[in-house]
């Protein structure tokens, strides 16, 4: 295939993702707003109005950005683990198998339809954040940077998760087991330096702590870890898991006999 | 031009079953082919491989000239696949499903539209564009999978067993439509369970059995073969038994009905004088299965029967 013709698959894909989780908006769009809407009545105005301050900010202020990150992460990830999921599952996996177009665009259609809805969903909380709280963003570049790197690294996991799935109860696992403990125990909530010295060190090695708090700062201007070490690690992840992914898909790792 | 080059072909599957054994064949460009075979005999397979959905174990498979290995993407660009199982998004609309196809091949979208109206109207499903595929009757959903096979225009078109559970009327209109792209240039392979169907559009055909080539050869020259043809004769008058007919094998099926075995050495005009000697008159003929149907269950039985004794 030419470059052209490459590029002309690529956005077959993409389009193709984009009209399918716009098709289904109340599936897709509309649940996590109305759920953060309820974390920023509940947490933020209710109970966040008795915790008072943290980081030097109002509660609320301070838990809008993990909430929006959480809803990226959610989002990217559940986006290419059902689309691709339910493309194995009806065979129109084969559509593309059968075309002359290479795995990497396959790949990279599917992650970046996976980063289009995590980043409209994170959008569109943070859209509704502003009826709750003030925002102000203090680092434009750090907050776009890790906003696209953390879609793209979900997107990416979400795509292995479909892979390997052999029936819809293996989608459903990570994301329940895996992906939720993480974000809350993620920082989201909480400053981990409030945690007991073993506590807090445990939490440096979930992956998702670095994401909340390099947003926190792209967004606040305050972090619990190094935000461009952060930046770093999440870029590292993202490669290491594409090929990974790659690697897969070119096998035909549960889609090929 | 070869169309299509397999060269020692096999495929072994992870539980061990051997599906194919080292096939050869050779497709000529704008041949219209018939791939025949029992039910697990290596057809699907062989289709999968060459379609890039199932890897092979060894051996070769070249697209008019442009190796599967090599040059996979010139080659993919010249296949259309029309599989045997639907396998398109159900809830998609019939026409996202066609121009979408078409993306996946690098054609632009305004191109892509064009080509999915042109193929949509070839087939009747014009009108049905906007519906969802889940809404599609059988035959509908079929003709969709012949569209989207060709909206990318490929000289190769192969078809699983595209009339499986289409109506007599709808399948004769997909013979009429398959032959007509056939005579306008492009080749195509097909695999059936209706072996009149191959019988009456194919020119060359292969009989795959147990994941070998037990016959490749143009459908004339395998017609020939046929040594023997039951014919099924309908009486004017109700008879108690058989007649005896020196040179025929003949049964009663019923009173009025008479099975006759006649040996390709035997003409029917001998027949039909020996019947009427015995005063029995025939109203009505007809050959009791397809020709290329006796000779498909001979081979395969043979086949079978080889493998018993080895």
């Amino acid at each position: 295939m030419s470059p052209r013709e490459q590029w002309v698959a690529f956005l077959t894909i993409v389009t193709k993702e984009i009209r399918r989780f716009t098709r289904i908006w109340p599936q897709t769009l509309l649940p996590p707003a109305i759920t953060m809407t309820l974390y920023f009545v509940i947490f933020g105005n209710l109970i966040g109005s008795r915790v008072g301050e943290m980081g030097g900010f109002d509660y609320m202020q301070y838990i809008v950005p993990g909430l929006i990150m959480m809803s990226v992460i959610q989002n990217s990830y559940g986006n290419v683990v059902s689309s691709f999921f339910s493309t194995k599952f009806q065979h129109s996996i084969e559509e593309m198998l059968v075309s002359p177009m290479p795995s990497w665009i396959i790949l990279g259609g599917f992650v970046v339809g996976g980063m289009v809805r995590g980043m409209l969903v994170g959008l569109i909380v943070s859209m509704l954040s502003l009826f709750f709280t003030h925002l102000s963003l203090q680092h434009v570049m750090v907050t776009v940077v890790v906003v696209v790197l953390t879609a793209a690294l979900f997107s990416i996991g979400g795509f292995i998760n479909a892979i390997l799935a052999k029936k819809f109860d293996d989608i459903s696992i990570v994301p329940t087991f895996v992906l939720t403990p993480l974000t809350y125990l993620g920082g989201v909530f909480y400053s981990i330096d409030m945690l007991p010295e073993f506590w807090r060190t445990v939490s440096l090695a979930n992956p998702i702590v670095y994401m909340v708090n390099a947003f926190r700062y792209g967004v606040l201007g305050v972090s619990d870890v190094n935000v461009y070490a952060s930046l770093a690690t999440i870029a590292g992840f993202v490669a290491v898991f594409f090929v990974i992914a790659l690697w897969m898909l070119r096998r035909g790792t549960g889609i090929r006999h | 031009m070869s169309a299509l080059t397999i060269r020692n072909l096999t495929k072994t599957y992870a539980n061990g079953v051997e599906a194919l054994k080292g096939i050869d064949l050779e497709v000529k460009q704008g041949d219209f082919f018939a791939l025949l075979g029992p039910n697990g005999a290596g057809k699907s397979t062989t289709i999968g491989v060459i379609s890039s959905l199932v890897n092979k174990t060894g051996g070769e498979v070249s697209i008019f000239g442009h190796s599967l290995d090599a040059e996979r993407s010139l080659a993919k660009k010249k296949i259309g696949v029309v599989p045997q199982e639907f396998n398109f998004n159900q809830f998609e609309k019939v026409f996202d499903i066609v121009v979408t196809q078409a993306g996946f091949y690098g054609i632009p979208a305004p191109l892509a539209r064009e080509r999915a109206e042109k193929y949509l109207r070839q087939l009747g499903l014009w009108e049905k564009r906007d519906m969802q595929s889940r809404t599609l009757s059988g035959g509908m959903k079929r003709r969709l999978m012949i569209a989207r096979a060709l909206v990318h225009e490929p000289d190769l078109l192969i078809l699983d067993e595209p009339t499986a559970g289409v109506d007599i009327e709808l399948r004769r209109s997909m013979w009429d439509f398959l032959t007509r792209i056939n005579q306008e240039g492009k080749t195509i392979i097909l695999t059936t369970h209706y072996l009149e169907e191959a019988e009456s559009l194919c020119r060359n055909i292969a009989i795959i059995d147990h994941g070998t080539i037990v016959e490749n050869t143009s459908m004339r020259a395998l017609l020939e073969k046929l040594q023997v043809e039951t014919f099924i004769l309908d009486l004017a008058r109700p008879v108690e038994s058989a007649p005896v007919l020196d040179g025929f094998e003949v049964l009663l099926k019923d009173s009025q009905t008479l099975e006759v075995a006649v040996p390709k050495t035997q003409s029917l005009n001998t027949l039909f004088v020996a019947l009427a000697d015995q005063q029995f008159e025939v109203m009505s003929m007809r050959n009791k299965a397809n020709r290329l149907e006796e000779l498909f269950v001979r081979l395969v039985e043979k086949n079978l029967a080889g493998e018993v004794s080895a």
